[in-house]
């Protein structure tokens, strides 16, 4: 890697590199302050790893326990029991119906961006995406707490039923006693990540070639044969990237949930109980705990589930990008 | 050829369809319906927008006014957010402080000096990994590292070098977004000349990129300023202390008695409870007759502010270009 | 200002000189056909295509004989790639385009507002200059349009794909893993072949071609032509070359455009294959053709 410099007598081609050159100083910067972040992750990695595993090998509480239904931390009522499967359960089903809602809304979105708006409607709806983004999680908490959770108190306190045999048995629930709820939580955190979704599986479409859109509709197809049957399935993979970006995002939200989901530390029965999430019981409790103590190691615990979690969705979108690389 | 003559199907002498619209088939009204559909995801998140704008701007009416951004906040009446908005931007500038600089270096070396080899794939990791670990983590990360080992307690200094971690990744991507989009032939037309590597990168690629790197900047800011969960157990979250501006006494290496640091706001190693965080830890209390009120004024400014550095990032990246590509 | 050259010469197949430099291969039977039928497919009159402010194509007539093979030549920015697109409107797909004239489809306007578009498409078929393979099996891609039309039968379904795959000239070599290969991973000529025969699975009439073999290798393109000239017994086929020895190969009829001193595209003169390679009316088109033909 030799370098030449004006500073070189015309004698000779060959470089002979001062010291400073040796070292080669501005590489070995811009290199320190990129793989800072690998020192990051690893310093994180190993001190809620560390943390997390307190509970196991300081407080002799037994892997197993984890798993069960109870969440009775506090000593002084009793036999203890840390069981945080009602907030992974929480957190899995929040986030599933929050995906539910979500998915269709924001890849229907990306394809109004991408193959049906007119130039002007994306110069619109572009920016106001951004805005959405920019939106301080503490703002969509305060948003559900003062307009959906009323609003689902009010419209929905009844018993919901459906007057359907067998299936009407499924779904009749309670109504809404406080509209603190599972729904609100998982409503709010479809507004969330709408725009990690939309953006993500906006480039996956526009990533498919344009000739394939005019051999399909040279085909006679409509446009809508199109977008179902070529690109949906052409960009399939990124749309499940988006996916699965959305879902780690919701995962991961605290503040906006804790706010409107009305904490209720039992397995989640109906979409319109209060229930709880692992985030939202960390933010709760962490506060009020004591450093050292069981309850608090159990929430370590939680919050090394949560790392997992989000490092097992990076794994899974490189694992999907790969995927859709090789095709 | 005869095996091949005769038509697939139908025939060029058989009956010729009409052209007109037969919509028999129901294709062209499914088209129709997906076309309404896909418009009214645009309508809906352009409606959602403006509807939530024109709900704070009608909230802080009669909320936000000079004396409600700048005086301290009060027990008994309204009173203001003036030391709390001060935090937010103290935090801001100091975290910006770090990550701009850690973040353009990083971009510089994932832009222009990584090759394909495990450690930029390494690196490439980690910042994939920091993105999506929860914010919460983020912060409790914070809150074992600075807040009990390094025993700072709750500091501005802590929540900032937090968030600068947090938002390292974002920062470092789209500066290397940004320095990649200068076209390759700047960089050989200066090698070319006999310039250095980093005499190209200094004078000629990061001149260029310039608009893209204050768009990255700005759009960080942005999301540093909402961020609470990360702040909550870093900076602390209690109701700030008159501050007096003109006391300047942040820092001492004799004298121990740390507690005249923490009436300083000018001093980095004393909580500070931000904006964002303040409207969490009022609604969660939910004490006073006017919390609502606060808490609606508070919301306001800060998506006042998410507008403002939006279109400010817009706007100055619009207007650099435009010098730039005219001198 | 050039006159427009409207193609008037009431029989097309009436060739008195062979082309003496080019070797002109066509089949006798169906030459006698399109000669006896001399019933006129598509029909322009008077079609102009322009892009906002620019003209790209001014004032073009001509007919498109059923079951022959129409090339248009010309330099590049002369228009006929533009003006091959008004026949199926995929000019419609471009923001700011319009067209004026009449492009006539067995004697129907396809250029009516109530006329629908999905529905000529399907009649009048296109093969792209790239091939544009979709990215699933060899299989799907050539049932692609049948089944965008409702053709759910398994079995119906199987047969066109074998059909049109043989029509295409590509089932020998695919018949073996028809659901297994992406049509993404055929050669260049064969995905073309394949983009060849999902266009016959759709039962088309008409089949546009857009510079069908420039991105091909010359052995590549030799199959394609033969495929061209088996096609156009049951098939009217209008193709767009920057080849001219491909043109005198293939084609019954051919259209020769230029442009303008506006940049403006348009007909010079159009006539049988033979007399335009050899007896050239246009001193304009007997200098393009010399110019890279002698």
């Amino acid at each position: 890697m030799a370098q030449l410099t004006s500073a070189l007598p015309a004698s000779g081609l060959r470089a002979r590199p001062g010291l400073l050159a040796r070292i080669d100083l501005p590489r070995r910067v811009v290199f320190a302050a990129a793989s800072s972040m690998i020192l990051i992750v690893a310093l994180l990695m190993v001190f809620i790893t560390w943390q997390g595993i307190q509970l196991f090998i300081a407080d002799h509480v037994p892997v197993g326990q984890i798993l069960a239904p109870t969440w009775q931390p506090d000593a002084t009522n009793g036999p203890t029991s840390f069981g945080i499967l009602p907030f992974i359960a929480g957190t899995v089903f929040v986030t599933g119906v929050a995906l539910l809602i979500s998915t269709p809304l924001s890849v229907g979105l990306a394809l109004f961006l991408s193959e049906v708006a007119p130039r002007w409607a994306r110069a619109i709806v572009q920016p106001a995406l951004e805005i959405f983004v920019g939106i301080p999680s503490v703002v969509w908490g305060w948003l559900g707490i003062t307009i959906l959770v009323p609003f689902l108190a009010d419209t929905f306190h009844k018993k919901i039923a459906i007057s359907l045999p067998v299936v009407g048995q499924v779904f009749s629930m309670p109504g809404f006693l406080t509209g603190f709820s599972w729904l609100a939580g998982s409503l709010v955190l479809s507004i969330m990540i709408l725009p990690t979704i939309t953006s993500v599986s906006y480039d996956a479409f526009r990533a498919v070639p344009q000739e394939l859109r005019t051999g399909s509709l040279a085909l006679g197809t409509t446009r809508w044969q199109t977008i179902r049957h070529l690109l949906i399935p052409s960009a399939l993979s990124g749309v499940l990237t988006a996916v699965v970006l959305g879902m780690t995002r919701a995962a991961g939200e605290a503040l906006a949930v804790q706010m409107v989901i009305g904490n209720s530390p039992s397995m989640p029965a109906a979409i319109t109980q209060p229930v709880t999430t692992l985030t939202s019981q960390i933010t709760l409790d962490m506060g009020n705990t004591v450093f050292g103590e069981p309850w608090q190691d159990a929430l370590w615990t939680m919050s090394l589930v949560l790392l997992i979690i989000s490092i097992t969705s990076v794994v899974l979108v490189r694992a999907l990008n790969k995927r859709r690389m090789g095709s | 050829m005869t095996a091949t003559t005769g038509r697939v199907a139908g025939g060029p002498l058989g009956p010729k369809p009409s052209l007109r619209r037969k919509t028999s088939r129901g294709s062209l009204l499914a088209d129709r319906a997906a076309t309404v559909v896909l418009w009214g995801t645009g309508v809906f998140v352009l409606a959602l927008l403006g509807a939530i704008i024109v709900h704070f701007a009608a909230a802080a009416w009669g909320v936000v006014s000079p004396s409600f951004v700048l005086s301290d906040p009060s027990d008994t009446g309204l009173g203001g957010i003036g030391p709390l908005l001060w935090n937010s931007i103290y935090m801001l500038a100091l975290t910006m402080l770090i990550a701009i600089p850690v973040g353009i270096l990083g971009g510089i070396y994932m832009s222009e000096y990584a090759g394909e080899n495990p450690i930029t794939s390494a690196i490439r990791f980690a910042e994939e990994s920091i993105s999506s670990v929860p914010s919460i983590v983020v912060g409790l990360f914070g809150l074992i590292l600075f807040v009990d080992n390094f025993k700072w307690g709750f500091t501005v200094l802590g929540g900032a070098l937090a968030l600068t971690l947090f938002n390292l990744p974002l920062m470092t991507r789209l500066s290397e977004q940004a320095l990649r989009a200068v076209p390759q032939e700047e960089r050989t037309a200066s090698l070319a000349l006999g310039a250095t590597k980093w005499q190209t990168i200094r004078h000629v690629v990061l001149p260029l990129a310039i608009p893209g790197l204050i768009t990255g900047v700005i759009l960080t800011a942005g999301r540093v300023f909402g961020e609470a969960a990360v702040l909550l157990f870093t900076a602390g979250l209690g109701t700030p202390p008159h501050y007096d501006f003109t006391n300047f006494k942040t820092f001492s290496l004799t004298d121990t008695n740390t507690a005249w640091w923490h009436s300083s706001p000018w001093s980095p190693l004393r909580p500070g409870t931000t904006l964002s965080v303040y409207i969490y830890k009022l609604q969660s209390e939910g004490l006073g007759v006017y919390v609502n009120q606060i808490v609606d004024g508070c919301a306001a400014i800060l998506i006042s502010m998410v507008l403002i550095f939006n279109l400010g990032a817009r706007l100055l990246g619009r207007i650099l270009t435009r010098r730039l590509t005219a001198a | 200002m050039p006159a427009t050259a409207i193609y008037s010469e009431p029989v097309l197949r009436r060739v008195e000189v062979t082309a003496p430099r080019v070797e002109v291969a066509r089949p006798s039977a169906a030459e006698a056909t399109a000669t006896e039928t001399g019933e006129i497919k598509i029909a322009t009159e008077h079609v102009s295509i322009s892009y906002g402010e620019r003209v790209a194509v001014r004032d073009v007539s001509l007919n498109v004989q059923a079951r022959s093979i129409l090339a248009l030549i010309g330099p590049s920015g002369s228009g006929k790639s533009t003006f091959l697109r008004c026949f199926n409107r995929m000019n419609d797909l471009i923001p700011g385009a319009s067209v004026q004239g009449e492009v006539r489809l067995d004697g129907e306007n396809v250029m009516d507002p109530d006329v629908s578009v999905v529905e000529l498409r399907r009649r009048v078929g296109m093969v792209f200059q790239r091939p544009n393979p979709f990215p699933m099996s060899i299989y799907e891609n050539v049932a692609y349009g049948p089944r965008r039309r409702g053709q759910n039968d398994k079995r119906k379904l199987d047969e066109l794909v074998e059909t049109s795959l043989k029509r295409a000239a590509l089932w020998d070599e695919v018949k073996d893993d028809l659901r297994r290969k992406s049509g993404l991973a055929l050669s260049g000529g064969q995905q073309q072949r394949l983009c060849i025969a999902r266009v016959l699975a759709t039962d088309p009439e008409v089949i546009l071609m857009d510079e069908p073999a420039s991105a091909l290798d010359p052995v590549s393109t030799l199959r394609i032509e033969e495929l061209m000239r088996e096609l156009r017994e049951a098939y009217t086929i209008v193709i767009v070359t920057h080849n001219m020895q491909q043109a005198a190969r293939v084609s019954d009829v051919t259209a020769f455009f230029t442009m303008a001193e506006d940049r403006a595209g348009y007909l010079v003169e159009v006539g049988p294959t033979g007399r335009i390679f050899t007896r050239p009316n246009e001193r304009l088109t007997e200098d393009y053709i010399s110019g890279r033909f002698g």
